[in-house]
């Protein structure tokens, strides 16, 4: 292989001819540019980088890139995109989904795209709500959600995306928030650096039907003393100069977020996204409360792990080791293989 | 003893026993040692769909028929001319389908006082006259099995388990087959356990030489091999063919094959098959489920594979939407449905033609696909050959309907030259179609209707597909009404003008008045019925449909000159509901949907009925 050559492109280049038609003041506006902005840092050429969506407001993203799109149907993307992926490991495949998409009609292929490890960036657009359809509650809602379809309150316990992503054996998980971009980049940057799948949760404000749902996360007056950043090799401190942070206590199973005043230097955990076990990623994301506070955001965890798709190219490919024959040659010889019997 | 050698013409042989008896194995040697020796073979394999229902009832009588003769047969056969029963369940559930006269082998071992008991004879058939219009031959299987087998260092168990090859050197012996390749298969299939390798032939041995020295037959047959066109031959099932034509599809396209299927009776055997084919790029997922194979299927041919989806009929109820979404997107896709007997779960192992009306209608919208159905087992290779190549000419989802029957059965297959077989090869996009190099995705052409292939990586072509209404040639969403109208009766029109061949008609005399027309596995026994009816005087048509969306451009013609069209249909007349429909013609069906293919004899006595009034 060459030395890879310096494409020059601009987010100019990832903005496709199509108006682009989400509410005004929508999150997605903002993940739309950070993400083209973005793109010209994985230095992959337009052709090779190819979108892929369900149905949802979220999911009309494709339309908006300028590199190959499908916006496919109802929570099914993660299938698509593992075909593609799978039969085409050239390609930089992106799943851009919902909550609705993702983890209601599509929770299915989510877990399994996810088990399999299959080589998909997957970018969760969460905004707790249905917007296309008109203000349903979703499966991240909060439990008591007055939405159209529940005038009396939500009854459902609602998903965390990121503890159900790590018990599918996700070998990449995150998060981020549409407003911080530099963030959003941060994290796009390490999903894009990883083989496997990438999970990326990020928050989205949908301001039609659920306005405000992330504020506390965004909001100057609090979002420091909420927003848990976590950043690999570093203690996990948050809040005003660094007042919490979070420890293990012993004989619990989880962790806990303390005043850092109260506890010992060394009782403070250091963020490893990549020990092994998913217990510790999936004790981070079980920290935020129902008010948001203590909300990590960044990359939980970041494993290795065989993608599906080099597992399986690898079998075709050592199936083909050695075949000199010519595909027509090699298909006269499997027909005719067995117990045959020639009449003159 | 010098035993008496009877020439015969034609034979069918129903082997039954317990799940667990390896009836289907013995079968399928027994059909192998005759295709070697010539003749022209049909099987019917027939099981339930416990794997192990318990041993020694009803439910769990598996049985496998062969039928052979020294002539082209069509059929696996109406009745059996012997029986090989291995217990008494296997003699009461199969007793009723034999003709007076009939051999009956009987494992004298298991006609035991439980054994009867559960299945609800008070005494042993054996022991009363209810046999007494049958040839019956007691034969104590079991015990002269493990004694063969005293000196082979075997369990006990695993020599009860050998008295199948028992059974099959004694049928070996009786009919005169060769028994080489059934040696070799022995070696094969237990080459990592010699004893049994060993103690399976010696099994065999002892079978063909009690035949050899017993009383108890007195008589050895003899069936000459038939009349066929020169060639190579094997003897091969419907999925076995099906799935080697997808193989021969990738190879004659150059395009990977890439299957997605979640596991289903009776087309699982498909995913086995191609799962071995790794070395010709074929690429197996076995994935979540139903939706999520059709998906990773449809993926993949946007990615330029030759993306396919096995399935039965509950799965292609899940895959629908998906099967619209490649409608819109106008990309190829093969999806196999192997109809069994429904709604619902059925009965999974048994077979059906009841999934015309989902594949020609089931799905939202108007969402035209093509249908083409096989007639036979070894017609399910060039049937994936076809609709592979009408998916990538024309870049739509094809369905193939195949169903329990040919699937399960087998016959023997000339072994095409792979040369002879057409080229699929297609032309993906590469360059700007549009002005001032823009790309219009949905820019057709003229001829196919078809719109260009364009799979990521190629430079220049970067464009974006989906469900929502495209604009005619931009692709670009559109809800203007004309546009719409405009797309929906376009689509329509590329499924309806894709040339398919004429219906050839098979009218020995040309004097017929009545057409028989079918489709898909009925072929056989409505071929026989027909030869029948001709044998006896009678001047009968017919004519077979592999292609059911779109129709031959000559069956309305075929159908209005005759005075009587009949459909048999293993369904409640989905076939005749369309014709009536499309054509105006008055055709009478004739429908039965018991879970087994139509034997010929029905099929002449109703056909005969209809003659009579024309």
């Amino acid at each position: 292989m060459s030395e890879p050559v310096a494409l020059k492109l601009t987010a100019k280049d990832f903005k496709s001819d199509q108006e682009v038609r989400w509410c005004p003041g929508c999150g997605d506006y903002a993940i739309l540019a950070a993400v083209q902005q973005f793109m010209p840092e994985l230095n992959i050429p337009r052709e090779r980088i190819v979108f892929v969506s369900g149905i949802g407001c979220s999911s009309r993203f494709p339309y908006y890139m300028n590199t190959y799109g499908m916006h496919s149907i109802h929570g099914r993307a993660p299938a698509i995109a593992t075909g593609l992926s799978v039969s085409r490991p050239d390609l930089s495949v992106w799943v851009v989904t919902g909550d609705g998409d993702a983890l209601s009609i599509g929770g299915n292929h989510l877990i399994h795209a996810l088990r399999r490890n299959v080589n998909l960036k997957i970018l969760l657009f969460n905004n707790r709500i249905y917007g296309l359809t008109k203000g349903q509650y979703s499966p991240t809602s909060e439990v008591g959600k007055i939405t159209k379809s529940t005038p009396a309150g939500s009854a459902d316990a609602p998903f965390n995306p990121l503890s159900l992503a790590l018990g599918a054996e996700a070998s990449f998980v995150g998060r981020t928030i549409d407003s911080d971009r530099k963030h959003l980049q941060s994290v796009l940057r390490a999903a894009a650096e990883h083989q496997g799948s990438a999970f990326v949760e990020i928050y989205q404000n949908c301001n039609i039907f659920n306005d405000g749902a992330f504020d506390q996360l965004k909001e100057p007056g609090t979002r420091d003393d909420f927003l848990i950043r976590l950043e690999h090799g570093q203690p996990i401190t948050f809040g005003a100069e660094g007042r919490f942070c979070v420890v293990h206590p012993p004989g619990g199973f989880g962790l806990e977020v303390r005043e850092t005043a109260s506890v010992r230097p060394e009782e403070i955990v250091v963020h490893d996204a990549t020990v092994a076990d998913p217990a510790y990623a999936f004790a981070l994301s079980r920290l935020p409360g129902l008010d948001l506070s203590n909300t990590p955001i960044g990359v939980f965890r970041s494993v290795d792990r065989p993608s599906y798709d080099s597992v399986v190219q690898g079998q075709v490919e050592a199936a083909k080791a050695g075949v000199t024959e010519t595909p027509e040659q090699q298909l006269a010889g499997l027909l005719g293989s067995g117990d045959t019997w020639t009449i003159l | 003893m010098t035993k008496q050698i009877r020439q015969l013409d034609r034979v069918v042989i129903r082997f039954a026993g317990d799940s667990g008896d390896g009836m289907q194995l013995t079968g399928d040697r027994f059909t192998s040692e005759t295709a070697q020796l010539g003749n022209d073979i049909s099987t019917l394999p027939n099981f339930p769909a416990e794997i192990r229902a318990p041993a020694g009832t009803l439910p769990g009588v598996s049985s496998f028929q062969v039928h052979f003769a020294d002539y082209d047969i069509l059929t696996p056969g109406d009745a059996p001319n012997v029986l090989v029963a291995m217990n008494p369940a296997a003699l009461k559930a199969n007793l009723a389908d034999l003709p007076r006269g009939a051999d009956i082998i009987v494992n004298t071992d298991e006609f035991t006082k439980r054994n009867l008991a559960k299945v609800g004879y008070q005494t042993s058939p054996l022991d009363d006259d209810s046999l007494a219009g049958y040839v019956v031959h007691p034969v104590a299987l079991t015990s002269m099995t493990v004694r063969a087998l005293a000196d082979q260092e075997v369990s006990k168990k695993d020599a009860e388990r050998a008295k199948n090859m028992f059974a099959l050197g004694l049928l070996s012996w009786m009919y005169s087959r060769p028994y080489s390749s059934t040696l070799r298969f022995l070696e094969r299939k237990f080459a990592k356990r010699p004893a049994l390798v060993a103690a399976n032939v010696a099994a065999f041995r002892a079978g063909w030489n009690f035949g050899e020295t017993t009383d108890s037959f007195s008589v050895r047959y003899e069936v000459k091999p038939a009349k066929m066109v020169p060639g190579t031959y094997r003897n091969i099932t419907g999925n076995a063919a099906l799935s080697l034509g997808l193989v021969a599809a990738g190879v004659r396209s150059g395009l990977p094959v890439f299957l997605g299927a979640y596991p289903i009776t009776p087309a699982s055997d498909i995913l086995h098959e191609l799962s071995k084919h790794k070395r010709f790029g074929v690429i197996t997922m076995q994935a979540e489920d139903e939706i999520a194979a059709v998906g990773a299927a449809l993926g993949a041919s946007y990615g330029g594979s030759l993306g396919v989806t096995t399935t039965s009929g509950p799965g292609v109820a899940l895959k629908s939407e998906t099967i619209s979404l490649a409608v819109a997107l106008e990309l190829p896709l093969v999806i196999v449905d192997v109809q069994r007997a429904g709604p619902s779960t059925g009965m999974p192992t048994k077979t059906e033609q009841a999934d015309l009306n989902m594949a020609l209608h089931g799905r939202h919208g108007e969402a035209p696909v093509a249908v083409i159905a096989p007639k036979s087992p070894s017609d399910c290779f060039h049937a994936a050959i076809e609709a592979a190549r009408i998916a990538l000419t024309y870049r739509t989802p094809v369905i193939l309907l195949s169903d329990n029957y040919v699937a399960n059965g087998s016959e023997p297959w000339l072994l095409p030259d792979v040369e002879s077989l057409p080229d699929l090869r297609v032309e993906f996009a590469t360059a700007p179609n549009g002005d001032n190099g823009t790309f219009l995705p949905y820019l057709r052409d003229p001829q196919t209707l078809a719109r260009p292939w364009a799979i990521p990586g190629t430079p220049g072509l970067e464009h974006r597909i989906g469900g929502l209404e495209k604009a005619d040639k931009t692709g670009d969403i559109s809800y203007d009404p004309a546009n719409h109208d405009f797309m929906v009766r376009t689509r329509a029109a590329r499924i309806e003008t894709i040339p398919v061949p004429d219906v050839e008609v098979e009218d020995p005399d040309g004097n017929a008045r009545m057409l028989v027309l079918g489709w898909g596995s009925t072929y056989g026994p409505i071929g026989a019925a027909c030869r029948r009816l001709r044998q006896r005087g009678f001047s009968v048509a017919q004519a077979h449909l592999r292609h059911l969306a779109p129709m031959p451009a000559n069956l309305g013609e075929v159908l209005r000159s005759y005075d009587r069209v009949v459909i048999p249909e293993m369904n409640l007349g989905q076939l005749a509901h369309v014709i009536r429909g499309k054509y105006l013609v008055d055709a009478i069906g004739y429908n039965q949907v018991r879970g087994l293919p139509f034997t010929a004899t029905e099929l002449e006595t109703m056909l005969e009925e209809v003659l009579k009034n024309v």
